[in-house]
């Protein structure tokens, strides 16, 4: 059955039809309230009737609100089963949620911490959690799927239009929950076909022999930044000075500072063995003051940690 | 009720003066139903002003967009403990342990409960559980994080007192189930000779109906809740993928209780309405069966919807199907009930007293709560606003709109029988007219809010969300000043209200043939109950 061409229609459709029953019955719930005190008060009405009971009023005030509320019931079924059935021809997309970002990769291997798709085709999304419950939501086009650990999910939508629409994620999932945001950038088919072929490479390879050591490093820097934004680590380091959960990326290479290792307090200076390590193993030093929060960056290339400490020293 | 002349009247000692021990210990050591009810009425309303303090700064931070006040970490443990105080410590005994214990003997014709320690104990462990859950604010690794629903897992992971304050939880809901068991024998063996099952008041019905879910439902958050802590103490693995564990099963057993104690929390509620609807009336109630009957099928299908809370989760799409039909048909006896209210208004002499105010605004926020209800028990609309404002506006008007204002209807109720002495009239009214209008613009623009996409339990948010916010926040203020005048008027007339004879308004269930405040044991001699409780024959109006 297709009665709706998008998820927004599924919703907006169920939202008033059901938001119009229950006007109505507000309505009417209301104005027999308001009569009833001014017609019956006692300066107008001074002696009361006692009326038991009708049985037939009892039969009309359960059956009609049974048949309206199944009706109700029949519409939000058709709507959530449109709302489950992906379309034939969707492209797919895998998100993985975790503590505060989002991160979607394609099927060439592109990562993006923003899921761009192309306008006028369907989008299966493939949810994927890194560690507590978070739920993905777009109200634009009404959906939202719980994205749970160690359980694939998914949720489809149609875009029809270009532009610019906010994910947030709707599960709480603790302290930056709120911030834990990203956008579905809508663009024409053709521009989505460049975009996911450009630097699917997280590291971008170049023949060695045509660039100098300062091409080399400033490649290395710019794929750092890029990674940084695609493994979330904005979420909890800034590069402003601000602080958020973790220490801030401002100023961190050659810092001085105490760390906790085992239990003991030492004092270090941070250099690219320690960012190395803090990457691959974050609970191996905590910084003071700071919670042992931070997930292990598994399956992160050798590659990927040289761009990003490169581009932790330029900050 | 053969006798609607106020018994002994004049020679009597009120149950303040029948004292066992001296000074507080004559309260907390009593066993008498009546001081127990009015422990539970201080202790919980004292309980709900400290929630009522952490909804209003929470309120204040969500006025604009970034930070005001607090940073997120503190917002996110105001959430969980207001909503922690409010639900377990407010609501959930609700009408029922306080108002309950007090009239539910004498709605009966009985001296006393059934087991009055047991009624005792059960106080004890409300006020040691409330003790442990404000204990877990200031003590160990900071307050819990988590929301009241401990959803794993998060509630595994972090750093916060969660152990406390799940045992906190664990120890009311013994609580609550105490006071389930003793109604339920104290109305199955103790009403007086005459009180047949149908001359019961409906608000002895509706705290029956909450007594056996309180007793049936209550051991399941139990157990959920001590897997919760052996999780976090010995990493068991119910609940953790990484060990074989299912976070969707940790919701399915909260919900298993949590779904139906918004029953025993609104249940006792609409009892309280059914009296007060036909005493200011003054016309019997309009199909007094078929509101009786609505409590226990409300009660009964009430345990099978809890999945609706679950239609995003990932639980299975069958499930979620046939969680939504049933959802559709536990709307059906509330309906039912609010049709014979206002029924029992038709033909009456209707007397406006701020007991009838509060109880009309109760209908009227209740309706949409229970039809705004509807809509999100409708599957595909609950995908787009579950877990947004839309849901929060919906369980405050079911929820504060319904048990809030059918407990403050009842305060002013029952306020001349448990005080002997009437509050100020006209400044409850006022202080009605401030609440009614501050909860419609505090909640009702998070119904927009809602569909336009804000999702709950959110520190910051979008500036395209302000407009609703600043509203709602303007709201609270309304509010808050309405309730504290409400309170204010209440204590002051604890000593200086004028004196209230026996039946202040002219009811017909039994409390109201006895003096104010009752004798300890209530009654002088076992009524013998000859007639049904809303005759009006012999009556007069005040």
């Amino acid at each position: 059955m297709d009665l709706f061409s998008s998820t927004t229609e599924a919703v907006n459709i169920a939202f008033f039809v059901t938001l119009g029953i229950a006007v109505g019955m507000l309505v009417l719930i209301t104005v027999l309230m308001v009569v009833f005190v001014i017609k019956y008060h006692r300066k107008r009405h001074p002696k009361a009737s006692q009326v038991k009971g009708h049985t037939l009023l009892e039969i009309v005030w359960t059956v009609v609100p049974t048949l309206l509320a199944l009706g109700m019931f029949y519409l939000g079924w058709v709507g959530y089963k449109f709302m489950r059935a992906v379309p034939e021809g969707a492209i797919e997309v895998s998100a993985t949620g975790r503590m505060w970002s989002w991160e979607f990769e394609y099927e060439n291997g592109k990562r993006s911490p923003e899921l761009y798709v192309p306008v006028d085709r369907p989008v299966k999304v493939n949810l994927k959690s890194a560690d507590v419950l978070h739920s993905f939501y777009v109200p634009a086009y009404r959906v939202k799927q719980d994205v749970v650990p160690g359980l694939d999910t998914y949720v489809w939508f149609h875009p029809v239009d270009t532009g610019l629409y906010d994910i947030f994620c709707a599960e709480y999932c603790g302290q930056r929950h709120s911030y834990m945001m990203s956008k579905v950038v809508v663009i024409p088919a053709a521009e989505f076909q460049d975009w996911v072929e450009q630097d699917v490479e997280s590291v971008p390879v170049v023949s060695d022999e045509a660039t100098s050591d300062q091409e080399q490093v400033e490649r290395l820097r710019r794929a750092g930044e890029r990674l940084s934004k695609i493994k979330g680590c904005n979420a909890c380091h800034s590069t402003d000075g601000s602080e958020l959960v973790g220490p801030t990326y401002k100023g961190l290479f050659g810092r001085a500072g105490v760390v906790i290792t085992d239990g003991e307090k030492r004092q270090i200076v941070v250099d690219e063995e320690y960012l190395r390590k803090s990457i691959l193993e974050p609970s191996a030093d905590i910084v003071e003051g700071y919670g042992p929060v931070m997930p292990s960056q598994q399956g992160i290339t050798e590659e990927e940690v040289n761009a990003i400490v490169e581009y932790l020293k330029t900050l | 009720m053969a006798n609607h002349a106020i018994v002994g009247a004049g020679a009597y000692v009120d149950f303040y003066k029948a004292k066992r021990y001296p000074g507080v210990l004559s309260w907390i050591l009593s066993t008498d139903h009546k001081r127990i009810g009015i422990l539970y009425l201080a202790s919980m309303l004292s309980f709900f002003l400290v929630g009522m303090s952490i909804g209003f700064l929470m309120r204040l931070e969500l006025i604009a967009p970034g930070k005001q006040l607090v940073d997120p970490q503190t917002y996110n443990a105001f959430f969980t403990l207001h909503g922690v105080i409010m639900i377990f410590l407010f609501i959930v005994p609700g009408l029922s342990a306080s108002f309950g214990n007090f009239f539910l003997p004498i709605h009966i014709g009985a001296p006393d409960v059934a087991f009055p320690r047991l009624n005792l104990l059960s106080w004890w462990l409300f006020i040691a559980g409330g003790t442990l859950a404000v204990l877990s604010m200031f003590t160990g690794s900071g307050p819990p994080d988590t929301g009241w629903t401990f959803y794993a897992p998060y509630s595994i992971r972090t750093g916060t007192n969660v152990i406390l304050a799940a045992f906190a939880a664990f120890v009311l809901g013994f609580s609550s189930i105490l006071t389930g068991i003793n109604f339920l024998t104290t109305v199955h063996r103790m009403r007086a000779p005459g009180m047949g099952w149908f001359r019961m008041p409906l608000f002895v019905w509706s705290l029956y109906a909450t007594a056996w879910m309180q007793v049936l439902a209550t051991p399941v958050i139990g157990i959920n809740l001590l897997l919760i802590i052996s999780e976090r103490l010995f990493g068991i693995g119910v609940f953790d993928p990484a060990k074989g564990g299912d976070p969707i099963l940790y919701q399915h057993l909260f919900w298993i209780y949590s779904h139906p104690a918004v029953y025993i929390m609104i249940l006792p509620g609409m009892g309280a309405i059914s009296e007060i609807m036909p005493v200011f009336s003054r016309r019997t109630i309009f199909g007094y069966k078929f509101i009786a009957y609505s409590s226990i099928t409300i009660a009964a299908l009430g345990s099978l919807v809890w999945g609706h809370h679950m239609f995003t989760s990932g639980q299975s799409y069958v499930a979620s199907t046939i969680f939504s039909l049933l959802t559709m048909l536990v709307a059906i006896p509330s309906a039912v009930k609010v049709f014979n209210w206002i029924a029992t208004m038709y033909k009456g002499s209707i007397h406006i007293e701020a007991p009838l105010l509060f109880a009309m605004s109760f209908i009227f926020l209740f309706s949409v709560g229970g039809l705004t209800g509807m809509m999100i028990g409708t599957l595909s609309f609950d995908v787009h606003v579950h877990d947004t404002y839309f849901i929060v506006g919906h369980f405050h008007y079911t929820m504060f709109g319904g048990m809030g204002m059918a407990f403050f209807a009842a305060l002013h109720y029952w306020f001349p029988k448990m005080f002997g002495r009437m509050y100020n009239k006209a400044v409850a009214k006022m202080a009605w007219l401030m609440i009614f209008v501050g909860f419609n613009t505090l909640y009702f623009p998070m119904f927009i809010l809602g569909w336009l996409g804000m999702p709950r339990r959110y520190y910051d948010y979008l500036p395209q969300y302000q407009g609703g916010h600043v509203v709602s926040t303007i709201g609270s203020w309304i509010l808050i000043a309405g309730i504290l005048i409400m309170l204010s008027n209440l204590i002051r007339s604890l000593r200086t209200g004028e004196k209230a004879d026996g039946n202040p308004w002219g009811g017909t269930t039994l409390e109201w043939t006895v003096p104010s405040p009752p004798p300890l044991e209530n009654f002088e001699k076992i009524p013998h109950v000859d007639r049904d409780p809303y005759d009006f024959e012999g009556v007069s109006a005040r």
